[in-house]
């Protein structure tokens, strides 16, 4: 790569970069080449960094109004959207941010998985990746509680109390996150510093993220590996940045029209009531971004075996690059993984759905089908699906299928013949 | 260099780690332990309640450590109901004999012991409440009978003080 024989041009920065090469690093990072065929769902990645900025900023300026304790809390976040300037604005801001940063990296999980970029080399950016999405739900469900409504208090009672599920030590276990024997004060101090610390650990985590993908490059639509710099690559400035920079204005619109226009659609009423130990509101539902969760937690008859099939629907994530047996990555030459895709897309989304009703009936069914289609596509098509589909054969390079105006290998050929 | 000395460098590396694991765990328990209920907490451990205004059937919550706990006038209804439940038709076996001493006042957390919601009063199944989170069904005697909750409502300790008062903790 290029960086190697950078030297700026200017004494000075020769000087400073000789000490601490800062300026290779920005250097790095203006040439890195990237795969000239990346579409928008490659834009995400920027859009996240972005969401994660976004909240850490206006974070920052709520913890200077916010008070963290049991009895003033409530009031606090009412302070801060009646009395402090633009107060509603950074709060609906952050609200509304939560849920667009889960949008953000639900279609960021969602591109991985029909291109195949958790597939090696990349396993290691997929794993922490992963493990951002684990701290993420974290610090949105710490976040959700500090206004201490009557959903952060009844979420935060119902996911803590998934820990006594584990046997013998549970009850402990419970009774040390409360730091009394319900969720009280000393919880929402805890929740708080928790809070605050996790978008940092994210931060960092991100850094890790991206230099991970820097190692082997982007994936691509294509799904092959690529010379780099090459004929198939452009540099990410201004190529990506513009692209990237667009996206994100288009993103923008849509994150504005929540935070103006319906800044508490995706919130629920209940939490504009404070915290009441001895209420719990009729119909308990996390925020949207976790009801497929939900729905698998409660399609489980049983408590312990319910939280593990929760927690396994998410970290069954973090082996999917060794269940995936398939050698092509992208799913545009893989005929039936592509289906199984969408209709892993449409199981995840009727998870969702049957989330957000009651767990009886009809939803109830719906919702113990769609939890064991969810663990089958992971632990059953996948596997079975690398050995037995037959795949379309890949293109050699970027280049050639634009060429040949055919992604398919043997198209693309024909045409070339033509041509001659 | 002699294998006499290569021992002596090892027990010493060896020695030296298990030291410092000591040092470090001695250090992290006060930042485990602080977590846990502190001293504050831990004295309010009991709370006592006038009942001489509950009539039969009907149920008061109050709050102890955080949490509701309901006491039940139970009507001779539902303490036959209770009673007359055969051991194999419950989920987690407990006789109303234990759980209600007095069988006319039924004492109990009124947390859901699935994931700790407060059921509803006088619902569900089996005429006695009904966790709306998640739909467990407790009877008279407070005993999960249907449901994702693992166990019956907990009895916690408490004592009438006297007829009309009842301490709890």
């Amino acid at each position: 790569m290029s960086e190697h024989e950078y030297r700026p041009k200017s004494k000075v920065g020769q000087w400073f970069n000789d000490r601490l090469p800062l300026l290779t690093l920005a250097n790095h990072l203006t040439d890195y080449p990237t795969p000239k065929n990346l579409n928008y769902w490659w834009t995400f990645g920027g859009i996240l960094t972005f969401c994660l900025i976004t909240q850490i900023v206006t974070g920052l300026t709520l913890a200077m109004h916010y008070i963290a304790h049991a009895d003033m809390a409530f009031e606090s976040v009412e302070h801060i959207m009646r009395d402090v300037n633009y107060g509603w604005l950074i709060r609906y801001i952050h609200a509304n941010g939560a849920s667009m940063f889960f949008l953000a990296v639900y279609i960021h999980i969602f591109r991985s998985l029909f291109y195949g970029s958790y597939k090696s080399p990349r396993e290691i950016i997929w794993i922490i990746g992963i493990i951002i999405y684990l701290l993420m739900m974290a610090a949105a469900f710490m976040g959700y509680v500090l206004p201490w409504g009557q959903m952060s208090f009844w979420g935060a009672t119902v996911i803590t109390n998934l820990f006594s599920a584990i046997p013998l030590v549970g009850e402990g276990i419970v009774t040390w996150l409360w730091g009394g024997y319900s969720v009280d004060n000393p919880t929402l101090t805890r929740f708080f510093t928790l809070h605050y610390l996790i978008p940092f650990l994210i931060l960092g985590l991100v850094v890790l993220h991206i230099w991970a993908l820097h190692v082997p490059g982007n994936n691509n639509p294509v799904g092959i590996d690529i010379k780099k710099p090459s004929k198939d690559t452009v540099p990410f400035h201004p190529y990506i940045v513009i692209k990237d920079g667009f996206a994100l204005l288009m993103f923008m619109i849509v994150f504005a029209f929540f935070v103006f226009y319906s800044p508490n659609i995706l919130g629920h009423a209940d939490n504009y009531i404070e915290a009441n130990p001895m209420v719990t509101p009729a119909h308990i539902v996390p925020e949207w971004y976790l009801l497929p969760f939900y729905a698998i937690l409660r399609s489980v008859p049983d408590k312990l075996l319910g939280v593990v099939a929760m927690l396994s629907a998410i970290l069954i994530l973090a082996v999917l690059p060794w269940l995936d047996t398939s050698k092509i990555r992208s799913a545009v030459f893989r005929p039936l993984y592509k289906q199984f895709y969408w209709i892993l897309v449409a199981d995840v989304l009727i998870l969702g759905y049957v989330g957000a009703m009651p767990a009886e009936g009809l939803y109830l069914l719906i919702a113990r089908v769609a939890t064991a289609y969810y663990f089958l596509h992971f632990l059953v098509i996948l596997p079975v699906l690398g050995f037995k589909e037959k795949t379309i054969p890949i293109p050699l390079s970027i280049t050639e299928p634009v060429l040949g105006g055919n992604p398919n290998l043997a198209m693309a050929k024909k045409k070339e013949s033509k041509i001659e | 260099m002699s294998d006499k000395k290569t021992k002596r460098r090892d027990f010493l590396f060896t020695a030296t780690t298990a030291v410092g694991a000591v040092g470090a765990a001695a250090v992290v328990w006060p930042m485990i332990d602080q977590m846990n209920p502190d001293a504050s907490v831990k004295a309010l451990a009991s709370t006592e309640v006038d009942v001489s205004s509950v009539n039969p059937g009907n149920t008061i919550t109050v709050l102890w450590r955080g949490k509701p706990v309901f006491i039940r006038r139970r009507t001779q209804d539902e303490i036959d109901e209770a009673r007359s439940v055969k051991m194999e038709d419950l989920i987690h076996p407990e006789k109303d004999e234990d759980r209600a001493k007095n069988p006319e006042w039924l004492v109990m957390l009124g947390v859901c012991t699935h994931l700790g919601c407060v059921p509803l009063n006088d619902k569900g199944d089996y005429n006695g409440w009904f966790c709306p989170c998640h739909g467990s069904h407790y009877d008279t005697s407070g005993r999960i009978r249907k449901g994702p909750a693992p166990w019956n409502m907990e009895i916690p300790k408490y004592e009438f003080v006297n007829a009309n008062t009842i301490k709890i903790g």
